[in-house]
């Protein structure tokens, strides 16, 4: 497959005098294949719209390549602007055009046909409000019409920055439809959200960022996958059982959690053994069930911002890649 | 081409841009009414009327000193002090005479084209002007305040191309406005001296001058607007230009005026930018420095400084460069986040 997105090394470095150096990407690399819907994550502060902005000639870079549909940027950007709609952070329009008039004079600057207009106005569900003002709408609908000015060019690819932030639950599923229909049309979708069980349901790869660094990428399978630590559940026919099964799993060196009704364990690389291994013990399980991970903890295991009771994390404090599970909120924050 | 006319379909749609130029029609449309209500034809029968208000006015006169005379007359003759009172010899020499009682003070006003509409185009000018600094702040600044700029660079990734092109949609905006209006503005005008007033001794010479005049309205509506579009860019918002016109107002017509008169510098007035606006419509602008003369001594011509329209085109104009460079070379570099 080709790449339409690459990015390698980016490297972006904020001076201030007050406040030192900080880096808002530090050689983070990322790269999107043609077709995919590809879900870019990262706690908030981690670079995500830094890298956006970047990539689409707001924020210069200070070192890196980027290159999307095979042309490098920001050289050629005005090359592939045509072929890359984009929204990036909150939908920003003027306040006193119509949807309608807003859409209609990025078209003209676009040289796109008006006719587009009404069809990404239909495709995001505005039709029967494009002649309200923009300042009546609500936040979900300021979404949808940033998705359809992103829309409007029929782009081949389409970079989307929070599309769900403020839709209601009827439209985050109509959104992601729409992601869907649009990427079996062909077209490359880049997806920025915080909606981590979206972001699982639709996107065939994921990239995670923190600190301005990739910490993980691929299909979303393999990510959930590398981090799933072979957890599963065990359940015995005899509950008063669960106390000897746990010694038995124990000296076998399975890292045993008990609890009331049902063991946890960890590092089981296949489920099969323990049965086997109960059984031959006259130990009968009733459930065996492999413990899948989903995005959310992978996301809070790999960046290390799960919540700690009792703790306040502040928004630099994430993981740096090579240092898992411990926070770095010196290393890419003012001051370092 | 397609984005400098969205461009002008932007700034034609916007609220703003509309209620300003209703306000400035509105507000050029008021002037024009109460001239046209104030100045009256000097027709035959109205100077003849004013001729025998003077006359009457004059007769009054002949007999209130002629009273006089005899009062004073009298109260001399009582032996009382009359001088104090009547003037020396009761006044005789003081008798009234006919030149003293003007006919051209009983006359209504009556607009005089080739005298006063020089006047009436600075009025125009610094009407459109302000209209300019709003739109052409408005335009930017709002573009800038609510993220449309950073929406339409994401179509348009050129950004001297994309500032360029707006400001070149303001600069073509005021350059209509200010023709259509002008040409209004001298219709009218024109219209009132001939039912209203005199277009006497309007030569080809008087409408030349006017037409010069009116290109440097011209040149210094568009300089507003250039300048507040630059300034709103600068700051990414209308506020920043409407700060620094009240800044620099202050500053230029207030605090440099106590300070140089605390100081007591000559010509003061040469640092501050009202001299150059007034020089920039009247040609010239000659500043008094009435310190240089000691009175008392006798009679004394003050020392002067000539400030010419060329001396305000050279401040004017390199502002508005520095300003506009400042503001591109700041859009080629800045992040826009």
């Amino acid at each position: 497959m080709s790449a339409v997105l690459e990015i390698e090394g980016l490297r972006k470095t904020y001076k201030s005098r007050r406040r030192g150096v900080r880096n808002a990407l530090d050689g983070f690399d990322m790269r999107v294949e043609a077709g995919q819907v590809h879900g870019f994550l990262g706690p908030n502060g981690s670079g995500k719209t830094t890298t956006l902005r970047t990539l689409l000639g707001l924020i210069q870079p200070d070192g890196g390549r980027m290159a999307i549909l095979g042309h490098e940027v920001p050289g050629a950007l005005p090359a592939v602007a045509g072929q890359v709609g984009a929204i990036v952070e909150s939908p920003q329009f003027f306040p006193h055009f119509s949807a309608r008039d807003t859409l209609s004079l990025l078209a003209g600057a676009g040289d796109v046909p008006a006719v587009r207009v009404d069809e990404v106005l239909e495709l995001v569900g505005l039709r029967d409000r494009a002649g309200e003002r923009v300042k009546t709408y609500s936040l979900g609908m300021k979404q949808r019409l940033a998705v359809a000015s992103a829309l409007l060019k029929n782009p081949k690819l389409l970079i989307l920055d929070e599309p769900a932030n403020g839709l209601d639950p009827g439209g985050i599923r109509e959104m992601r439809t729409l992601m869907r229909n649009l990427a079996e049309s062909g077209m490359t979708v880049v997806l920025s959200s915080h909606i981590l069980g979206e972001i699982q349901l639709i996107c065939d790869e994921v990239t995670i960022i923190s600190l301005g660094r990739r910490v993980a990428a691929g299909p979303v399978e393999q990510v959930l996958a590398q981090h799933s630590h072979g957890g599963v559940r065990v359940r015995l026919d005899a509950a008063e059982d669960l106390a000897a099964a746990a010694e038995l799993l124990d000296r076998a060196g399975v890292a045993v959690t008990r609890h009331p009704d049902h063991l946890m364990l960890a590092g089981v690389d296949k489920p099969a053994t323990v049965s086997r291994l109960l059984a031959e013990q006259h130990l009968y399980v009733s459930e065996l069930a492999p413990v899948s991970v989903d995005l959310e903890s992978v996301f809070l295991e790999i960046t290390a911002t799960a919540p700690v009771p009792g703790q306040h994390r502040q928004v630099d404090q994430s993981a740096k890649i090579g240092e898992p599970g411990h926070t770095a909120g010196t290393t890419g924050g003012w001051g370092a | 081409m397609s984005l400098y006319v969205t461009e002008l379909r932007r700034l034609a749609k916007r609220r703003l841009t509309r209620v300003m130029l209703i306000l400035l029609v509105v507000g050029l449309a008021g002037i024009v009414t109460a001239f046209a209500f104030s100045s009256h034809k000097l027709s035959p029968a109205v100077i003849a009327q004013a001729q025998a208000e003077s006359d009457a006015n004059f007769r009054d006169a002949l007999r209130e000193w002629e009273r006089s005379i005899v009062e004073c007359d009298a109260a001399k003759a009582r032996g009382e002090q009359t001088d104090e009172r009547y003037g020396p010899n009761c006044g005789r020499d003081w008798k009234p005479t006919a030149d003293m009682f003007d006919p051209k003070w009983n006359l209504p006003y009556q607009f005089d084209f080739r005298a006063e509409f020089g006047d009436f185009i600075a009025v125009f000018a610094g009407a459109v002007a302000l209209f300019g600094f709003l739109v052409g702040a408005s335009f930017v600044g709002a573009e800038w305040s609510t993220g449309g700029m950073m929406n339409l660079l994401l179509w348009r990734p050129k950004r001297l191309t994309v500032l360029g092109t707006k400001l070149a949609a303001v600069l073509t905006t005021l350059t209509g406005v200010t023709v259509v209006l002008g040409a209004l503005w001298t219709l009218a005008f024109w219209l009132i001296a001939n039912f209203r007033g005199t277009t006497a001794k309007v030569t080809s010479g008087v409408w030349q001058s006017a037409g010069i005049s009116g290109l440097r309205a011209l040149a210094m509506i568009l300089a507003a607007g250039a300048v507040a579009f630059a300034l709103a860019s600068l700051g990414r918002h209308t506020a920043m230009a409407l700060g620094v016109a009240v800044g620099a107002g202050v500053v230029s017509e207030i605090g440099i005026r106590i300070a140089t008169t605390i100081a007591g510098v000559r010509f003061g007035d040469r640092w501050v930018l009202s001299t150059y606006a007034l020089a920039w419509f009247q040609k010239q602008w000659t500043l008094v420095d009435y310190r240089s003369c000691d009175f008392v001594q006798g009679q004394c011509t003050p020392k002067e400084m000539l400030v010419t329209w060329q001396d305000s085109a050279l401040v004017f104009g390199i502002g508005t460069v520095v300003v506009l460079v400042a503001t591109f070379w700041m859009m080629r570099r800045r992040d826009i986040t």
